[in-house]
């Protein structure tokens, strides 16, 4: 029972820790131009935090709805990667298809680590439902205060627009930690920045994915 | 700043709300436990090294389609500093924000 109470108690605390960036999210997307309502369409549907961002920071630019789109969808994409590693388990977490279809909402970075941290399938099953159910209800709750303080405050006056690399910033430094992933993210950073000044907005952006093309020639 | 209609946004929105759902439940419900090739798995992995160093620089650098330096620096250097420490996103935003302020104002 213990061992059930702690993972329920890790799950929490991780939505507690996530509702804070969700706060900033909500600040960060309506003083990028979108409304209370498109940031909080964004977090309950889209439900993907670093997607959400680049999605809004492009926005925010001035860049393409298409432009914005791509980096979101680019970064959403390695979620199909985590909905496989869960997917042996499915059946044991979620139980019949509609179950599962619900369950796919849920698919993220932390379910997917905290899931596949528990030795059993019943703790795998509660470490799944309480960290998706307990960082959606954050992540939503976050926004929405986030979203309402950022209409009810000049975002540029407070230094807030410094809120998307803050967070993108945040988001990076584990990636850092393997020498592929600096060489992708340094790779990524020039290829941006060398393509700026003459590509349309948010478009340098889909052009840095091409840094991942590092991780092909070295085969461990 | 948006420089298209607002439905526009809200068709981006609904697309992408679509779009990240099939991500989702293609990896748990359709694909099943097949296994994608290591190459692609590391690949796909190094996604978000390589987009988020680029959405810091242009958020921090650029404004449109022109390169610049402001005030931004100042909160992109103390940003980058406290998440080095490992401080919590609200301490990093607070702290990078203050900077970034105090910057404008002097």
């Amino acid at each position: 029972m213990t061992e059930l109470r702690r993972v329920v108690v890790s799950s929490l605390t991780l939505g507690g820790a996530v509702g804070i960036f969700a706060l900033s999210f909500g600040v960060a997307s309506v003083s990028a131009g979108a409304s209370v309502w498109q940031t909080c369409a964004l977090s309950l549907f889209v439900f993907t935090g670093a997607s959400q961002f680049s999605a809004m920071s492009v926005v925010g630019a001035g860049g393409s709805m298409l432009a914005a789109y791509g980096g979101a969808v680019l970064l959403a994409a390695r979620n199909l990667v985590y909905g496989l590693a869960l997917s042996s388990s499915a059946k044991s977490m979620a139980g019949n298809l509609p179950r599962r279809l619900f369950a796919a909402h849920f698919v993220i970075d932390e379910t997917t680590a905290l899931a596949l941290a528990q030795s059993s399938p019943r703790f795998r099953k509660v470490a799944f439902w309480t960290t998706g159910i307990g960082l959606f209800t954050f992540w939503n709750l976050g926004t929405l205060i986030g979203a309402l303080a950022g209409t009810a405050i000049d975002p540029q006056k407070f230094g807030l627009d410094i809120a998307f690399p803050a967070a993108f910033i945040v988001m990076l430094v584990p990636h850092l930690r393997s020498k592929l992933g600096r060489q992708a993210s340094a790779l990524g950073g020039v290829l941006c920045l060398v393509s700026i000044s003459f590509l349309p907005i948010g478009v340098p952006i889909l052009i840095a994915a091409l840094a991942v093309l590092v991780g092909v020639r070295n085969d461990q | 700043m948006i420089n298209e209609a607002p439905t526009n946004l809200w068709l981006m929105i609904i697309v992408l709300a679509i779009s990240a759902y099939l991500l989702k439940m293609f990896g748990l419900v359709v694909l099943g436990s097949r296994q994608l090739p290591k190459v692609f798995d590391r690949c796909l992995g190094l996604i978000p090294a390589a987009l988020l160093s680029a959405l810091v620089l242009k958020d921090t650098f650029s404004v449109g389609q022109s390169l610049m330096v402001d005030a931004r620096v100042g909160g992109f250097a103390v940003a980058v500093i406290a998440a080095w420490r490992r401080a919590p996103l609200i301490v990093v935003v607070v702290l990078a924000a203050g900077a970034t302020a105090f910057l404008r104002a002097i």
